[in-house]
C-alpha cells in the first residue's frame, strides 16, 4: 500500500470518524431531554436571533437555580427568526421565542404563535413597554435607533452637529447622512418610522423628499452604512468613510469605547437625541411547547434583575425594569432618550408594506 | 442510484416542494393565477431583466477577462504556476460578506480607484459585474484551461503548415475543439451570476435586485409566501433551462478528442508577444483578484498601535467576555472544519454513488437526474432552509434543531461538484480490467478496491478538496439553520461586522483572512494531488 493511498485512507477514516463523533455527542444531549421527558423535562429551549447574547456566569447560575438546562438556537435576523417562527406554528422548535419587536409584533400575534403567560416579576416593568395586555408577549429589552454623529467632524468645521429630524434637511447638513434601506433593514424601517411618528402618515413623504434633496444617502444594510460609509465609527475610519452622520443606535456610541483599543477616555460619536425610533424586543411561551413549565421559568428569568443588568454591556440594548441599574459605560458614554417617536404596532402592521413600497419608490428608485 | 435519489429527494425535492406548496395552495385549492398576478407587476419584471441582462454581462466579461489566463496557464510554464492557480480558485469559495467589504474598499469612496482615478463604482452595475468576475474567474481557468492543456498543439501546427494564418488556424482548429469547454464554462458562470445574491445585496446598493434577492426578501423579511413561490418556480424554470442546454454541451464535449498529457503541450514563453501575454494574465490577476484580498489582508493587521497581530490575538480572548455570541472564534474555526468534514463525507457518498451510477447507466432518465444534481446550485438557500422547517419536523425526522442539517445543507451544494469532478474519470475507467480481475478469482469488493480505487483516487480527493471547499465558505443556507451555538466562520464574521467597536472590525477581517488561508492550503494541497490526465470539468 501506498503512502498516498494510507493518508487517503486516513483522512477518509477521519472524516467518517468526526461524523460519529459529532452524532454521538448531538444524540447524548437529545437523549438526556428525551429520557426525562415524562415526569419533567430538563431542557428548555429558547430560540432566537443572532444576536441574541448573555453572560455564561449569569446563565449557569439560573440553570442551577431553576434545574433547567437551557438550549439556545439561533436563526438569522429578527424577521427571518420570528418569520420561522411562524411556519413552525404549532410545532415550534422551542419553548420560548425571544427576539420579536414592535415593528413586527401585530404580526407574530396576528398569526397566534404565544401562549399567553404573566410572567413573575412584570410588575417591574415599566408599564409604557406593556403592548400586549393579554400577555402573550413580554417585554425584555428596548433600544433606540438614531442618527449618530461623528464628533471631530463637526469639531473641525466648527458646526453644532445636528439634533432633531428637522435639523437633517438643514443645508449646513447637506450629502452627510447615510441610512439603510428600509425594506431590507431595521434600523432603516426604524428611521422611516421615525419619521412617520414625528410628521404622521402622510406628512412622512415630505419629509423624505425634502432629505432626499439634502443628499441623504441609502445603503443596503447596518454593515455597510456604520463600517463603510461612517467616518466616525473604527470600521469607517479605516475605509476612509465619507459621511459623518449615520443611522444607528443611541448605543454605538458606549459600544465604540468598549472595543477602542485602547478604549478611549470618550466616545468618538455621538446621537442626536431627536431622531430616534424607539425599539422594544418581546420574548414569548411558544404555543406547542414541549416544556411549558420550563419556557414559563425562563421568561421569568429574562426579566429577572440578574439577567436585565447583564444585557447591556451583551446585546447593548436598555432594561425594561425599573429597579435594574445599568453599567458605568452606558452612564457614561450613552444618553437617555427622553423623547423618542413612536408608532402603535397595530398601525405598523397595517400600513408596513404599503409605506415601505412608498419609500422605495420615493428615496431608491 | 437509489441512495442519492433518496437524498436529493428528502433533503431537497420534498423541501423545497413543500415551502413552495405552501405559497401557492390554499383551502381553495392550487392558485396557479398567482403567476400571472406576480409576473405581471412592474417591480418583478424589473427584477426579472436585471437578473437577466447583469448575468449576460457578467457572463461576457468574465470569458473576455479569464479566457486569456485559461490559455496562459494551459501552455505555459512559469515559476509560480500552482500556487497562483490555487489563489484565483481561492474567491470561489469566500463569503460574500467578506468579498463585499474589499470590493467596497476598492471601489467605493476613498478608495483605490477613487484616489488614483477620481472614479466611485459603488452602487453601480460595474462593482457587481467586476466581483461577478472576481468570484468565477475559476470556473473558466480550471475548466476550459483544463481541456486546452491537453489538446495536441500538433494540429494547429499542421494547419498552419498546410498555409493557414495564426489566427484562422487557430479559429479552424483550436475553437472548435474547445467550443464545448467554453459553452459548459458558461453556463455555469451563468447558473451562479443569475442565482447571486450577497455581491447584489452589498454592492448593489438598495436599486438593484436579482431574483434570489427578491426571493429571500419576500420570504425572510415580508413572509409573502405566495409570491416567493411563484419567483422560486420561474428560478427554477430558468435554471432548468440553462441546465439542459448545459447537459448537452457537455454530453457533445466528451466526443472523442485528441487528448495528450498537459506536461507535454506547456513550454516557457517565447518572444515578446507571449511574454505581454503572459504579463498581461499576471497583471490581471494581481489587480482583479490579489488587491481585493490583499485589502483584506492588510486590514486584519492594521491594528491599533502599529501594524502586527494585534487583532489576531484578540481573537484568542474574544471568548474570555464569557457571552453566548462570542463563541470564541478559534472555537468558530474549529465548527467550520468539522461541520465541513462531515459535509465532504456526505458529499463523496452521495455524489460518488451518484457518478458510479451515471456512468454505468445510460438513457434520457439518467441524463435527467444528472441535471437535477446540479440544481441545489440554483436554488435560493432560504428556500431550502425554510423548507427543512416545515418538512423535516416529525420523529425520526425531525432535524430541525440537530447539528446533521448544516453539513446536510451543505452537502447539497457540494454534491454537483463531486458528481462533476468524478464522472470523466469514471467514464474512462475501463470495464474489461474489472471484468479481468473477476476471472483471475477477485471478489466484487476486492475487483473495486485494486482496480476502481487507485484510478479514481486522485479524482476523489480532488472532489473532495471542493465539496470541503465550498462547505466551509457556505453561508446562505448554513445562517437560516438554527444551531445550538456552534457558528461556522462565515457566520462568525458576519456577527463581528454586525456591531459596532473597533476590536469587531479588525477581528472580522482577521477571522476573513484565516478562512482565506484555509482555503488557500486546501487548494494547494490539491493541485499537489492533481492527477496529470484528467481535470475533471471544473
Amino acid at each position: 500500500m501506498s503512502t498516498t493511498k494510507k493518508i487517503a485512507g486516513a483522512a477518509l477514516a477521519a472524516a467518517l470518524g468526526v461524523t460519529t463523533l459529532s452524532a454521538c455527542g448531538g444524540d447524548a444531549k437529545d437523549k438526556t431531554a428525551g429520557a426525562s421527558d415524562a415526569p419533567k423535562s430538563t431542557t428548555v429551549t429558547l430560540v432566537s436571533h443572532d444576536s441574541f447574547n448573555v453572560t455564561d456566569a449569569v446563565l449557569k447560575e439560573f440553570e442551577q437555580q431553576s434545574g433547567y438546562t437551557v438550549k439556545t438556537l439561533k436563526a438569522g435576523d429578527a424577521g427571518a427568526a420570528l418569520n420561522q417562527e411562524i411556519l413552525t406554528k404549532g410545532s415550534p422548535r422551542g419553548d420560548v421565542f425571544f427576539g420579536v419587536d414592535n415593528t413586527l409584533l401585530s404580526r407574530a400575534l396576528d398569526n397566534g404563535i404565544f401562549t399567553p403567560y404573566e410572567a413573575k416579576g412584570l410588575a417591574g416593568v415599566k408599564p409604557e413597554y406593556v403592548l400586549d395586555k393579554e400577555h402573550r408577549v413580554t417585554p425584555i429589552d428596548s433600544g433606540d435607533i438614531c442618527v449618530n454623529y461623528d464628533k471631530a467632524y463637526f469639531a473641525e468645521k466648527k458646526i453644532a452637529p445636528p439634533q432633531t429630524l428637522d435639523d437633517l434637511v438643514k443645508p449646513e447638513y447637506k450629502n452627510l447622512l447615510v441610512t439603510e434601506n428600509a425594506a431590507t433593514s431595521s434600523p432603516g424601517l426604524g428611521f422611516l418610522l421615525a419619521s412617520v411618528g414625528k410628521y404622521g402618515e402622510e406628512g412622512w413623504k415630505d419629509y423624505w423628499s425634502k432629505l432626499k434633496a439634502n443628499g441623504v444617502e441609502v445603503v443596503d444594510g447596518w454593515e455597510q452604512a456604520y463600517n463603510e460609509r461612517f467616518s466616525g465609527s473604527a470600521g469607517g475610519k479605516k475605509a476612509k468613510g465619507d459621511r459623518p452622520l449615520v443611522v444607528s443606535y443611541a448605543s454605538s456610541p458606549p459600544v465604540e469605547v468598549l472595543y477602542g483599543e485602547p478604549q478611549p477616555a470618550e466616545a468618538p460619536t455621538g446621537v442626536s437625541t431627536g431622531t430616534c425610533f424607539r425599539q422594544i424586543e418581546f420574548a414569548g411561551l411558544l404555543k406547542g411547547a414541549k416544556n411549558e413549565e420550563g419556557g414559563k421559568a425562563l421568561v421569568d428569568f429574562l426579566i429577572s434583575k440578574k439577567f436585565q443588568e447583564d444585557m447591556p454591556l451583551q446585546m447593548f440594548v436598555n432594561p425594561v425594569t425599573k429597579d435594574a441599574a445599568l453599567p458605568e459605560l452606558f452612564t457614561k458614554h450613552g444618553v437617555v432618550i427622553e423623547k423618542p417617536e413612536n408608532v402603535a404596532p397595530e398601525t405598523i402592521a397595517k400600513n408596513r408594506e404599503q409605506w415601505v413600497k412608498a419609500w422605495t419608490s420615493l428615496v431608491v428608485k | 442510484m437509489a441512495v442519492p435519489l433518496a437524498f436529493f429527494g428528502l433533503f431537497f425535492a420534498y423541501p423545497v416542494v413543500a415551502i413552495v406548496g405552501r405559497g401557492l395552495k390554499t383551502d381553495e385549492g392550487w392558485q396557479f393565477g398567482r403567476f400571472a398576478e406576480v409576473l405581471a407587476r412592474p417591480d418583478i419584471a424589473d427584477v426579472l431583466w436585471f437578473t437577466t441582462w447583469q448575468a449576460l454581462a457578467s457572463t461576457v466579461l468574465t470569458l473576455l477577462i479569464a479566457l486569456p489566463a485559461a490559455y496562459v496557464f494551459a501552455r505555459f510554464e512559469f515559476p509560480g504556476k500552482q500556487l497562483l492557480r490555487a489563489v484565483v480558485t481561492v474567491p470561489f469559495v469566500l463569503p460574500t460578506v467578506v468579498v463585499g467589504t474589499a470590493f467596497l474598499a476598492l471601489l467605493g469612496r476613498g478608495g483605490l480607484t477613487d484616489e488614483l482615478l477620481g472614479v466611485r463604482l459603488d452602487t453601480t452595475v460595474w462593482a457587481i459585474l467586476l466581483a461577478h468576475v472576481f468570484f468565477n474567474y475559476a470556473v473558466v481557468v480550471r475548466t476550459v484551461g483544463g481541456l486546452w492543456a491537453q489538446l495536441d498543439p500538433r494540429q494547429e501546427e499542421a494547419a498552419r503548415v498546410l498555409g493557414a494564418g495564426r489566427f484562422t488556424a487557430w479559429r479552424r482548429v483550436t475553437l472548435p475543439a474547445l467550443a464545448p469547454a467554453v459553452a459548459a464554462a458558461s453556463l455555469m458562470v451563468f447558473l451562479f451570476t443569475f442565482s447571486s445574491f450577497g455581491v447584489v445585496l452589498i454592492l448593489g446598493g438598495p436599486s438593484y435586485s436579482t431574483l434570489e434577492v427578491e426571493v429571500y426578501r419576500q420570504t425572510a423579511q415580508l413572509l409573502d409566501l405566495p409570491t416567493a413561490a411563484v419567483l422560486t418556480m420561474v428560478q427554477f424554470a430558468a435554471i432548468g433551462g440553462i441546465l439542459a442546454v448545459h447537459a448537452r454541451t457537455v454530453r457533445k464535449r466528451e466526443t472523442a478528442l485528441r487528448l495528450v498529457d498537459p506536461g507535454r503541450t506547456t513550454h516557457r514563453p517565447r518572444g515578446w508577444a507571449q511574454r505581454t501575454l503572459l504579463g498581461g494574465v499576471l497583471l490581471t490577476v494581481a489587480l482583479l483578484i490579489v488587491l481585493p484580498l490583499g485589502v483584506l489582508v492588510e486590514r486584519s493587521f492594521d491594528a491599533p498601535g502599529g501594524y502586527g497581530l494585534g487583532y489576531y490575538r484578540a481573537l484568542q480572548d474574544a471568548g474570555a467576555g464569557g457571552g453566548t455570541f462570542l463563541v470564541a472564534p478559534l472555537e468558530a474555526i474549529w465548527n467550520s472544519l468539522q461541520y465541513a468534514l462531515a459535509a465532504t463525507a456526505i458529499a463523496l457518498v452521495i455524489g460518488g454513488l451518484a457518478a458510479a451510477a451515471l456512468t454505468r447507466r445510460g438513457g434520457r432518465f439518467v441524463r435527467g437526474f444528472d441535471a437535477l444534481l446540479m440544481l441545489p446550485l440554483g436554488v435560493s438557500a432560504v428556500t431550502v432552509g425554510f423548507g427543512f422547517l416545515i418538512t423535516l419536523d416529525e420523529p425520526p425526522l425531525d432535524l430541525r434543531t440537530s447539528w446533521i442539517l448544516v453539513p446536510l445543507a451543505q452537502a447539497l451544494v457540494g454534491v454537483p461538484f463531486v458528481v462533476r469532478t468524478m464522472l470523466p474519470v469514471l467514464r474512462a475507467v475501463d470495464g474489461r480490467l474489472r471484468e479481468a480481475a473477476a476471472v483471475l478469482g477477485a471478489s466484487p469488493l476486492r475487483a473495486w478496491r485494486e482496480v476502481d480505487l487507485p484510478l479514481v483516487r486522485r479524482a476523489l480527493l480532488i472532489a473532495a478538496g471542493f465539496a470541503f471547499a465550498v462547505s466551509l465558505g457556505e453561508f446562505g443556507a448554513t445562517v437560516f439553520i438554527a444551531r445550538a451555538d456552534r457558528p461556522t466562520l462565515p457566520v462568525a464574521v458576519a456577527r463581528l461586522l454586525g456591531r459596532a467597536g473597533e476590536l469587531n472590525y479588525g477581528q472580522a477581517m482577521a477571522l476573513s483572512t484565516i478562512l482565506m488561508l484555509v482555503c488557500a492550503v486546501s487548494l494547494l494541497l490539491l493541485e499537489r494531488l492533481r492527477p496529470d490526465k484528467t481535470s475533471g470539468e471544473f
